[in-house]
């Protein structure tokens, strides 16, 4: 008792030890002990959303390799930007990092006018995680059958089809905006509060046709109660081997994904990106974290994308295309 | 005969040691949770999440299921005791159950619900188990515009349930359904009343308006009259209700399991219509209404059971169409993905050990809450006889993490304070939160549904008269109203509300 005692007394002494150690070392800016404390990896959605999904798997496998845990906080609202903003709003010690994604850091600026962040100048990026494809999806007895009779159908009716999306500034409303533009058609939009509710009149014909990630649909379309016309990446998915892809089907230019990526605020020392990063590299290289991301129909990074300057490039690239794309679609 | 056999997969999947252990863990942490006022399923699944990581998925979502009807039922303890709805299915409890704590009867009015929850749970889960497939079917009979008219017609039960003055009722309605309409307009995107106030953007959260309204109204109202008004330290009495009692409310409890399990099958979170739908049924073919709002044991009864047969057949969409009905339902479909299980139709055949087990579990569940609770309420009753000026900052400081732990987000614990004096207020004035609650969970579902019928519509009402479940809900809406409205009726409605 007596002795068990005086070692929970030593270890909490260590233990008390090591923070005034730790911040001291922090006050001094170096470094070198980094991370000596749990990191918050601030996700910009509700739990059990695919965001959330890819960070928990991710955030896991990257506590290994940095000995310390850390922790997914769910910090949802406004579109993902008032987590978003936390996290540029937050110390630059490496402590908070953001798991933002093409909307937060894509097209958010287009959507939201008084945006409290600049996604390409307020953040030091760290690396990309993964993404999810987008689908192309119409309900069962849509007269299409494939991706090219789908553009002549909606062409012509453009005035009769239903397009669902889960809400303004999702991801199902951006990439499908997208679509429209590109196919230059004026569908009208059925605003849904979620992917769920909108599947579910999609699956009851309520609507006709949505994009939306494929993590959310493949149960649906492999149990045949909606039918999917095309994904919007360069190579077919694992998941639906018997979906084209937008380049097989006719529609080249559509190539889109929801992509994650971790942030850490501007500021942030060069070092310290670089541990996480490599953090970030080995989890994605790890077998076991890469099987749960492709069974969620996930696309990994691969070894050039994953680099800060890669993320850099992608955030500055996605802005200047969602930008005309969004603010085109809302002035119509 | 099949549904023997897959019960059987079910039980012997549920029935090993560490299952039986997870079901028992999740029931009692659920129940915890559920007790302390604020602390809600939605954040103790979302913080538990990760700790399930290293059991195998059949397990984990066993020990999930199990926090969120151990919260259902341990939030009617709460509503019971201290007169605070955790959940939006909590607050008609409040209503009659709470009036029997006061009268020295809280033992009765905690026994009565935890039987007729473990009759509602027994019966949902055989539905479940029976008609699963069938009945997704009934689900996607509802588009827009059958919901809409399903809202109309939750209104008119709203105003039907109103105690006291119509007006103030129908006035509550409204001010709830304003307050529904504040947020991003779902579909340009615009924000409204927020006055460019970042935090309203997504609007105000239920949790948020009923911990004010509700719950910290009542302590600041309890605050007001010193001990004498300590509900908690009257006597709890008999546990066990008497067989006169028992024969008295078992109708209610069969009603309220219907009402509750149909409901509940329906997306876009119909379970919540239940305990309301429920108990405005009982009141309305009650001999005496009167009773009801003064200790009225089928008060408890039929909503308690419907609230119980909806959070269990909640799961059926989720099970059998992969769409979750509600946030925790959502939560639940991100378990599986993290755990390697797509939800969807595909789950019965695919995973068919996962699917029902957890439907067994369900069961083994409710039978573990009525074994553990009955004996527990003496802790629970404890934990809450602690004096009052001890014990209402301990609910304040609960409520609060709880509000916190929503969105983490310090404004939200602000406009809790808010709405306590509105709410404080609000009683003062001698009107009645439950319609405010009511008019605010179904308005915005009314105005998503109505907007979203319209434009499929392209415009046309009459999309809601040419849909022959629509009509029909209308139809009972209005018929109603009119029976609420009719003078010889309402004379008599009008003896009962008076004071």
């Amino acid at each position: 008792m007596h002795k068990t005692l005086s070692r929970r007394l030593m270890a909490g002494l260590a233990a008390a030890m090591a923070v005034g150690a730790g911040l001291g070392l922090s006050l001094g800016g170096a470094a070198a002990a980094y991370p000596e404390r749990p990191i918050t990896m601030i996700v910009p959605f509700a739990a059990g959303g695919p965001t959330d999904v890819i960070a928990r798997i991710v955030a896991e496998n990257m506590s290994k390799t940095l000995g310390q845990q850390i922790i997914v906080e769910n910090v949802a609202g406004a579109g993902g930007t008032t987590g978003s903003t936390r996290a540029a709003q937050a110390a630059p010690d490496g402590y908070t990092l953001v798991m933002g994604h093409m909307g937060t850091h894509g097209a958010a600026p287009a959507l939201y006018p008084n945006l409290k962040y600049d996604p390409a100048k307020d953040f030091a990026p760290v690396g990309l995680a993964a993404g999810t494809p987008i689908l192309i999806v119409a309900k069962k007895d849509f007269p299409a059958k494939d991706l090219k009779e789908f553009v002549a159908y909606v062409k012509a009716n453009a005035d009769k089809v239903n397009q669902a999306h889960a809400g303004v500034g999702s991801v199902s409303h951006s990439t499908c905006t997208l679509l429209d533009a590109q196919l230059g058609i004026k569908p009208t939009l059925v605003p849904y509060g979620g992917t769920g509710p909108a599947l579910n009149d999609l699956v009851s014909g309520q609507v006709d046709f949505m994009c939306d990630q494929i993590v959310n649909l493949v149960p649906q379309i492999q149990a045949g109660t909606i039918k999917a016309y095309a994904v919007a990446t360069p190579e077919r998915s694992p998941s639906l081997p018997n979906v084209p892809t937008t380049k097989e089907a006719g529609l080249p230019d559509y190539q889109v994904s929801a992509w994650n990526a971790i942030f850490a605020p501007k500021g942030t020392p060069q070092d310290i990106i670089a541990k996480l990063n490599n953090a970030l590299v080995v989890a994605l290289d790890d077998e076991s974290t890469r099987k749960r991301l492709l069974d969620l129909g996930g696309v990994i990074a691969d070894k050039p994308g994953r680099s800060p300057q890669a993320l850099n490039d992608l955030v500055v690239s996605e802005v200047a295309r969602w930008t005309p794309v969004l603010k085109g679609a809302n002035s119509k | 005969m099949d549904i023997i056999s897959h019960l059987a997969l079910g039980f012997s999947t549920a029935l090993t040691l560490q299952n039986i252990g997870l079901c028992l863990i999740g029931c009692l942490i659920g129940t915890l949770v559920g007790v302390l006022p604020g602390v809600g399923p939605i954040a103790t699944i979302t913080m538990l999440l990760p700790i399930t990581f290293g059991i195998d998925p059949v397990g984990a979502l066993i020990m999930l299921a199990g926090i969120y009807y151990g919260a259902q039922y341990g939030g009617s303890t709460t509503a019971i005791l201290v007169n605070i709805p955790g959940e939006a299915t909590a607050v008609v409890t409040t209503l009659d159950g709470h009036e029997m704590a006061k009268q020295g009867r809280a033992g009765t009015a905690l026994g009565i619900a935890a039987i007729g929850s473990f009759f509602a749970g027994t019966v949902a889960t055989l539905v479940i188990a029976a008609v699963a497939l069938p009945l997704t079917k009934l689900a996607l009979l509802f588009g827009p515009a059958e919901y809409f008219s399903l809202m109309v017609m939750g209104l008119v039960f709203a105003v039907v349930l109103a105690r006291g003055s119509v007006l103030k009722a129908i006035a509550m309605i409204l001010a709830g359904l304003l307050l529904s309409t504040v947020g991003t307009d779902l579909e340009t995107g615009e924000e409204r009343m927020t006055f460019g106030y970042a935090p309203l953007a997504d609007g105000i959260d239920f949790a948020i308006l009923a911990m004010g309204i509700f719950g910290f109204a009542e302590v600041l109202r309890n605050l007001e009259v010193t001990e004498h008004r300590d509900v908690v330290r009257k006597a709890i009495g008999r546990l066990l209700p008497s067989l006169a009692e028992l024969r008295q409310s078992s109708p209610s409890i069969l009603r309220g399991t219907f009402i509750g399990g149909v409901l509940g099958i329906l997306p876009g979170n119909g379970a919540v219509l239940g305990p309301f739908a429920s108990y405005s049924l009982e009141k309305k073919i009650a001999k005496d209404p009167r009773r009801f709002g003064h200790g009225a044991i089928e008060g408890v009864a039929g909503p308690e059971s419907a609230n119980n047969a909806g959070a269990q057949t909640s799961f059926i969409p989720l099970l059998t169409l992969g769409i979750p009905p509600n946030a925790v339902m959502a939560l639940m479909v991100g378990a599986m993905t993290i755990h390697g299980i797509v939800p969807g139709p595909q789950v019965m055949t695919r995973n068919p050990n996962m699917f029902w087990g957890m439907i067994a579990s369900m069961w083994m569940g409710n039978l573990m809450l009525l074994i553990i609770n009955l004996p527990l309420i003496g802790l629970w009753v404890k934990l809450l006889k602690v004096p009052y000026r001890l014990m209402f900052p301990a609910i304040l400081i609960f409520s609060s993490i709880g509000v916190y732990s929503i969105n983490n987000s310090p404004a939200d614990v602000v406009f809790t304070a808010v709405f306590a004096i509105i709410g404080y207020g609000i009683i003062k004035l001698g009107f009645e939160p439950a319609p405010l609650l009511l008019g605010y969970v179904l308005g915005k579902l009314m105005e998503e549904n109505l907007r979203r019928a319209l434009i499929i519509s392209r415009g046309d009402l009459m999309t809601f008269i040419e849909r022959p479940v629509s009509a029909g809900l209308l139809l009972i809406a209005a018929t109603l109203l009119i029976v609420a409205v009719l003078p010889s009726i309402r004379r008599s409605r009008d003896e009962v509300f008076v004071e």
